[in-house]
């Protein structure tokens, strides 16, 4: 059952990651900026702090957001979620819509700019209470929804 | 709004508004009083020593005592009076706030139990205070404290009634309600009498009693008359020493043998003393019986609880025992409850018992322990060997520090060269540890049940039902995936459950397994 293949997330995901990170390196880029300007470093150094900000932005701007997208994905079957995430820690999380207690779509500023959405499955566990599956386009978050709760009224009908 | 009013009047007829207990001011009160003292007397302390406690300070004091006492009572009384609840058609309501006011409603079908906790001052008036527990995680539990013991009681039976209406047929309920009336009558499964507790006791063995007793003393040290460590200082200056030293060589070996052994007897004795007092004030009168209602457990000599955990909400069982006691034949049972223990997660339903005794509690749970046809596995040889390199390699490379350290510093420093020797032999115990214990980290799966069991000489035992699990995740770190196992961690109600490094195929294949049963029943239609 693990052979079957993942669904992947919206594009538009990896562009709210970058912009994400590019908010990360922002406070870096004005601290380097400014100590550029105050010119705390001698003459051929004066913009040396600029790398701290540069190297952020590499990773967390171009590295990390792909390998995120590429690491997750997820598959819908007719009785199951399953949600696959982690570039490092790699962890492999199926829901079966007969444990779901409850659902959430949710979408941040950023992810409303882009269409996309988080769609949460809650169960009565204490591990894995909340299974989060984030940029699923919005349409597709709420049709997914839709399919789960009707799986769930049915079921305890 | 207006509807809610009507559901409101409505609703009256089932019950109306009440508050809790007067008395519930006196425990408040001395509560608070209770925490106010101190500080108090730190002030009268402080006052005292700076010698001019006389005159106005002292009048000042007083009045302050006086109104800072009134504040509380009238704190208290305005808490109670601003505190309603209800039992309704549908919920349990809880008005509360003196200010802000907070309103909560808990709906029958989400309440998994009720629960009365006395404790010492709330027992002696004859108070008890009630718990609706709604497996939130103890947190935000709706609690009730507190009412008279009758008033407990009506509205544990009342509750319990509506929820089973909620949820059973109507003639089910019926034959329910008329068992409820009866319930006093269980049929016992497990009982302590004072034998088994000072047993129980005896292998509760703790030395916390002299931490604490020496924290204490160094935290109060200051209000004792003298400095207890000038007095030692002084006893020992002024003629401990010579008269000891002389005492001590002039006994001879047998003597400092006998003083040593006295002193460890000595040792002995109060860490066994300490386990039996903890233990009979928590266990004392230990009694689990199986009501029609789910296993009723009531225990305590200072506190007492009485706690019902129905039987389908029993999520998984733990069987532990300890190193000594293993060797007596003595075993723990304990219950992973959606509903909680306010302390620990586990509901201990027979902490001290024989493998014989504990046979009727795991068939009357529903559940059942490994018999011997189960087939375990163990985790990955990967897994161990990692284990191995990651516990071993650390001390390794810090007598590697130890080495390059003695080469690179003058030859003045000392001990280097035995502290390489001693984290290398660290190093080997925790290897041969790593790999020994993996023999014993084994799990099994059969066709309804989850066993995982740990430990060599004290051996845990977990058994989780395969339908009530909630959902599975494989999680692999990147030595994990490098090395081809994982963890199998299984979403539990109140608690955890997860077989650890297992190899990656034989997780899926079981993750694909247990997910069959899963997913074929659903959540509201699991056995109650």
């Amino acid at each position: 059952m693990d052979t079957e293949p993942l669904t992947k997330l919206d594009p538009a995901y990896t562009t709210v990651m970058r912009i994400e990170g590019a908010l990360t390196v922002l406070p870096f880029l004005i601290a380097a900026t400014v100590l550029g300007v105050v010119g705390a470093f001698p003459s051929p150094w004066t913009w040396a702090p600029m790398i701290v900000p540069v190297l952020i932005a590499l990773v967390f701007v171009i590295l990390v957001p792909l390998k995120r997208y590429m690491a997750r994905g997820y598959h819908m079957s007719d009785d199951r979620l399953r949600v696959v995430k982690g570039v490092m820690f790699h962890a492999d999380t199926v829901v079966p819509f007969s444990r779901v207690q409850h659902l959430d779509v949710e979408q941040g500023p950023l992810e409303r700019t882009f269409g996309i959405a988080r769609l949460i499955l809650h169960t009565a566990g204490t591990h894995n209470s909340s299974v989060t599956l984030p940029g699923l386009a919005h349409d597709t978050a709420v049709a997914m929804r839709e399919d789960i709760r009707a799986h769930v009224k049915r079921e305890s009908l | 709004m207006n509807a809610e009013a009507g559901t409101q009047l409505q609703d009256a007829r089932i019950g109306e508004w009440r508050r809790v207990s007067t008395l519930t001011l006196v425990v408040n009160t001395v509560r608070t009083g209770g925490q106010a003292l101190i500080p108090i007397g730190f002030a009268l302390y402080s006052v005292s020593k700076e010698g001019g406690a006389t005159g106005w300070a002292a009048l000042a004091l007083g009045l302050g005592g006086i109104v800072l006492f009134s504040l509380m009572v009238g704190g208290a009384w305005l808490s109670w009076y601003r505190l309603r609840y209800r039992i309704g058609e549908n919920d349990v309501r809880l008005e509360q706030g003196i200010i802000s006011r907070s309103a909560r409603s808990v709906p029958y079908d989400r309440i998994q139990d009720v629960s009365l906790e006395q404790k010492l001052i709330p027992r002696l008036l004859g108070l008890v205070e009630v718990k609706f527990e709604t497996g939130a995680g103890g947190k935000d539990e709706l609690k009730l404290s507190y009412v008279s013991e009758s008033e407990g009681e009506r509205l544990r039976d009342s509750v319990r009634e509506m929820v089973d209406g909620e949820k059973a047929p109507v003639t089910h309920s019926e034959a329910q309600a008329s068992e409820t009336r009866a319930e006093p009558v269980g049929e016992t499964l497990f009982a302590m009498d004072t034998r088994r507790l000072l047993t129980f006791g005896l292998f509760n063995f703790s030395l916390v009693v002299f931490a604490v007793l020496l924290g204490a003393m160094q935290q109060l040290e200051f209000l004792l008359p003298f400095d207890v460590w000038d007095a030692v200082g002084d006893w020992f200056r002024r003629d401990g020493i010579e008269q000891a030293g002389a005492l001590v060589s002039g006994y001879g070996a047998a003597a400092q043998i006998a003083a040593l052994v006295y002193s460890v007897a000595a040792l002995i004795v109060v860490g066994m003393a300490s386990g039996i007092v903890t233990t009979f004030l928590r266990d004392w009168e230990f009694r689990l019986e199986r009501t029609p209602k789910g296993f009723r457990r009531r225990r305590g000599l200072l506190t007492k609880t009485d706690v019902v955990m129905p039987v389908h909400r029993v999520q998984a069982l733990v069987l532990k025992t300890g190193i000594v006691r293993r060797l007596f034949g003595w075993h723990g049972l304990s219950f992973i409850s959606l509903a909680q223990d306010a302390k620990n997660a586990n509901h201990d339903v027979a902490p001290f018992a024989r493998l014989d005794e504990l046979q009727p509690i795991v068939d009357a749970s529903g559940f059942a322990l490994p018999h011997a046809a189960v087939s375990w596995h163990r985790p990955s040889a990967n897994y161990r060997a990692d284990k191995v390199a990651l516990s071993a390699g650390l001390c390794f490379l810090a007598a590697l520090a130890f080495l390059v350290a003695r080469w690179l510093l003058p030859p003045e420093a000392q001990g280097l060269g035995i502290g390489a020797v001693i984290m290398s032999i660290f190093g080997v115990i925790f290897a041969v540890q790593q790999a020994f214990l993996w023999r014993y980290h084994r799990h099994a799966v059969d066709a309804q049940y989850v066993y995982t069991r740990r430990g060599w000489l004290a051996p845990r035992t977990e058994v989780a039902s395969r339908i009530k699990l909630q959902s599975i995740e494989v999680a692999q770190g990147p030595l994990a995936r490098l090395r081809g196992y994982c963890d199998l961690k299984f979403g539990l109600a109140g608690g955890s459950f997860a077989i650890e490094g297992l190899p990656l195929e034989d997780a899926q294949e079981i993750r694909a397994r247990v997910l069959e049963s899963i997913a074929a029943v659903d959540f509201a239609k699991l056995p109650r």
